[in-house]
């Protein structure tokens, strides 16, 4: 029986490493994912810069105008200044809001008022481009997805299916740093 | 006695726990072994004796079949199948339903051949299934990575030569499966991607190749048409819809790099005439959205192109509009279909565009000419055609620009958007899936492009045409005469249904938002039957024969545009519009 069970988690395992051996041959994208610092979602610690930047320099809040427009960010790693632009479901949105109105799972997520979300639509994948400065709420330009930053980002209206991803963030040293890994998968819904 | 007893006693306790240890031993089994890939699945028999489609059945195929897109090459969506009658079709009843596991409009026809039914769905999925039973003979399914930006997640179909199904994937990856076992014999990479292209047509197979177009034109493309070896996937030609500078056409381009971004992505599956190896291809707008971006025609977009299938050698072309600012792409093709126009029989091409007007065009072995053109619909942007060339006339007002809002009818969305006409030889009758009283308005903002990101550059709106009593309508027009012969109203919803015309007299579409799929009377559009399935029907109809039985299946699963328009309706008509549930099923019907 042991030897039967040996074998078998021989095989399985043989198996295992050929599956993941045809993974690799055939997702390239997958491999950069798992090796490429660039790839990587947002790690706790990460900075963050402006996307566009002919710099490096890590945003500061008060960088931040209070209710403006969303500002888009690449994350950093911190010890190597490898900006995390390698892959577009990395990119962040970033409000500095009045946290009177935030939710307490926002409250928890925000630093000094900033808030944090994946700038990429749940729905099909388009940024979350637009701006309703009156009524404070995030909106994608392709399908009209509204998602409420001061509520975790809940779907307001539109065909979103869930909440953008959060990240939550801290102040060290003045800078907006990454708290905590995305609270979910970024990217459009998998069908 | 007691000692008999103890010793039953012992064999009991020894036998529960034999049992209890075989338990035990079961618990720590291993997993079961793996199927190894090596391993293929049984084939079934159906598919064991499934037939090779040959090159003459897709010209001419058996009544029974279901062979491509639009069932024939000419793009009519006409079944010759007459079991299923006007005075019968009331009792149609369903034969059997599939779930596909998906969301998002499901658009693609079952594809019929050998009795096996080949649908493509959202989610890069094709199924194979025994289209008589129903039961599900195998599944392909091809991830869609993560960090694409898939505007409009749906499959149109697939195409049919020899033994292979050719799909093309959402990735724009052409892809050749096995008919009988579901797995991939080649891929040939199309574009890329991460810079905005993707795919969501049915291939066009003919003359031993496989032609696909390429979608996103809200993100910036460059729109082609490649063609492929229909054996083993190698690149046969590829021509762009937007010429390189110095080449024809490219004049009507500004002298920038406008042309590099400039859309006519091609989206909708083209027809094709066997007898000058022509294939006939719509363009989509230009882009970004705004003309004033891109001064001049901006050929090839917005238009029909004619090409040589053994070359890619663009042989003729009509451009419907030029310089387009409104978004309405024209990329259902028209359909081969010869017509009397004063006195004359023109060996026609005849097309119902976004912008709102039926065109009647002329199709030559080098030339497309310009017969006649007439609104379908409300159209408040043409002042007048060219009488020779069918150049519209636009009311500079109705045109949006930088800057400029515009207010105009149709929609961004037209008269008729994807969703194919049918064409009937017996009623000589075009069935059109009108969208009617709707207008919108727009304004255009500089816009920066970004390889992969939305390309667009305007702000929109969509209104409901003050008065109307409806929007969605099913039309009927004689083309002999140019008369529109009858129409059906929907009041409360838009028209998002592919039409199936039947030598039965009968003319099937769904497309409403309270997700019936119906049968007309194809001589005056009095609805004869209704079924209600689980969401919205966007599929296209088709007909097939087997054992000498009539059957007509549909795919139902509302989304994509359908969807898009019903949320923009809903702002400015709140509530008065159900919500439509998604999740794709295949139905099957047929006379009790």
């Amino acid at each position: 029986m042991d030897r039967d069970l040996q074998c078998r988690a021989h095989e399985i395992g043989r198996r295992a490493a050929l599956g993941l051996g045809f993974s690799l041959v055939l997702s390239p994208r997958l491999v950069l994912a798992q090796t490429d610092p660039a790839h990587e979602r947002p790690r706790e610690g990460d900075l963050l810069v402006t996307v566009g930047a002919s710099g490096s320099e890590p945003l500061k809040p008060e960088e931040l105008t209070l209710n403006a427009k969303q500002v888009f960010a690449w994350p950093m790693d911190p010890m190597t200044n490898t900006v995390r632009n390698g892959s577009r479901l990395n990119k962040v949105l970033l409000l500095r809001l009045d946290p009177e109105g935030f939710n307490p799972a926002t409250k928890e997520r925000a630093a000094e008022g900033t808030v944090a979300y994946s700038a990429i639509c749940v729905h099909t994948g388009c940024d979350v481009t637009n701006w309703d400065p009156d009524r404070q709420l995030l909106g994608c330009p392709c399908h009209y997805s509204v998602y409420d930053p001061k509520q975790a980002a809940k779907v307001v209206s539109g065909p979103a299916p869930r909440p953008l991803p959060a990240l939550a963030l801290k102040i060290v040293d003045g800078r907006l740093v990454v708290a905590k890994p995305f609270t979910g998968r970024a990217g459009f819904q998998q069908m | 006695m007691q000692k008999k007893f103890r010793l039953h006693l012992i064999v009991a306790v020894s036998a529960l726990a034999l049992v209890l240890s075989a338990a035990t031993v079961s618990a720590q089994q291993p997993l079961p072994p793996l199927p190894t890939p090596d391993t293929p699945a049984p084939v079934p028999p159906i598919l064991q004796s499934y037939k090779p489609v040959t090159q003459e059945q897709l010209k001419q195929p058996q009544d029974g079949d279901w062979l491509m897109y639009r069932r024939t090459y000419d793009g009519w969506g006409y079944s010759p199948l007459s079991q299923i009658t006007s005075e019968n079709v009331g009792r149609l009843k369903p034969v059997w339903t599939l779930a596909t596991g998906q969301i998002e409009g499901h658009q693609a026809p079952p594809i019929v051949s050998s009795g096996v039914m080949f649908v493509a769905t959202p989610g890069n999925q094709v199924l194979a299934i025994d289209a008589r039973a129903g039961n599900l003979l195998w599944r392909f399914k091809r991830p869609i990575p993560e960090d694409m930006l898939l505007l409009h997640p749906t499959s149109r179909g697939v195409g049919l030569l020899g033994d292979k199904v050719y799909f093309a994937a959402a990735d724009t990856v052409l892809i050749a499966l096995d008919a009988k076992t579901g797995k991939e014999v080649w891929t040939a990479p199309v574009e890329d991607y991460t810079h905005g292209y993707y795919m969501s047509l049915a291939p066009l197979v003919a003359d031993g190749k496989v032609m696909v177009g390429v979608s996103g034109g809200e993100l910036g493309v460059r729109g082609f048409v490649a063609a492929f070896d229909a054996e083993t996937g190698k690149p046969v030609w590829k021509t762009y819809t937007v010429p390189d500078p110095g080449e024809p056409g490219s004049e009507t381009w500004p002298k920038g790099d406008q042309w590099k971004t400039g859309g006519g992505s091609v989206w909708i599956t083209g027809n094709y005439d066997p007898q000058t190896n022509l294939s006939f291809w719509g363009t989509g707008n230009g882009g970004p959205w705004m003309g004033d971006q891109r001064p001049g025609d901006n050929l090839f977009t917005s238009s029909v192109l004619a090409l040589d299938t053994a070359t890619g050698k663009i042989k003729g072309y009509h451009q419907y509009h030029p310089n387009d600012s409104w978004d309405w792409d024209e990329v259902s093709p028209p359909i081969l279909v010869d017509y009397q126009h004063d006195g004359r029989t023109v060996k026609g091409l005849v097309d119902v565009a976004r912008d709102g007007y039926l065109w009647m065009l002329e199709r030559t072995a080098d030339k497309i000419n310009f017969i006649d053109g007439k609104p379908f619909v409300k159209q408040n942007v043409f002042a007048s055609l060219d009488p020779k060339t069918g150049r519209p006339n636009v009311d500079p007002v109705r045109q949006p620009a930088t800057g400029k809002k515009a207010d105009f009818c149709p929609s961004l969305w037209g008269g008729k958007d994807w969703p194919p006409v049918a064409y009937s030889p017996k009623t000589r009758l075009l069935y059109i899936p009108a969208n009617e009283n709707l207008c919108g308005t727009s304004i255009g903002e500089p816009v920066t492009y970004t390889p992969g990101q939305r390309y667009v550059g305007a702000t929109t709106t969509l209104y409901v045409a003050p008065g109307a009593d409806h929007i969605g309508e099913l039309q009927a027009w004689n083309l002999d005469t140019g008369q529109k012969v009858w129409s059906h109203p929907f009041t409360n919803s838009q028209l998002w249904g592919p039409v199936l015309a039947t030598a039965g007299g009968v003319v099937f579409a769904g497309g409403t938002n309270d997700r019936y799929f119906r049968a007309f009377d194809a001589s005056n559009g009095k609805i004869l039957w209704e079924f209600r399935t689980g969401s919205g029907v966007n599929g296209v109809p088709a007909a097939f024969q087997i054992d000498g039985k009539q059957y007509i299946a549909v795919q139902s699963g509302w989304g994509v545009d359908a969807a898009r328009m019903q949320a923009r309706i809903n702002l400015v008509r709140p509530w008065e519009f159900p919500d439509v549930p998604q999740g794709g099923s295949v139905w099957v019907f047929a006379l009790e």
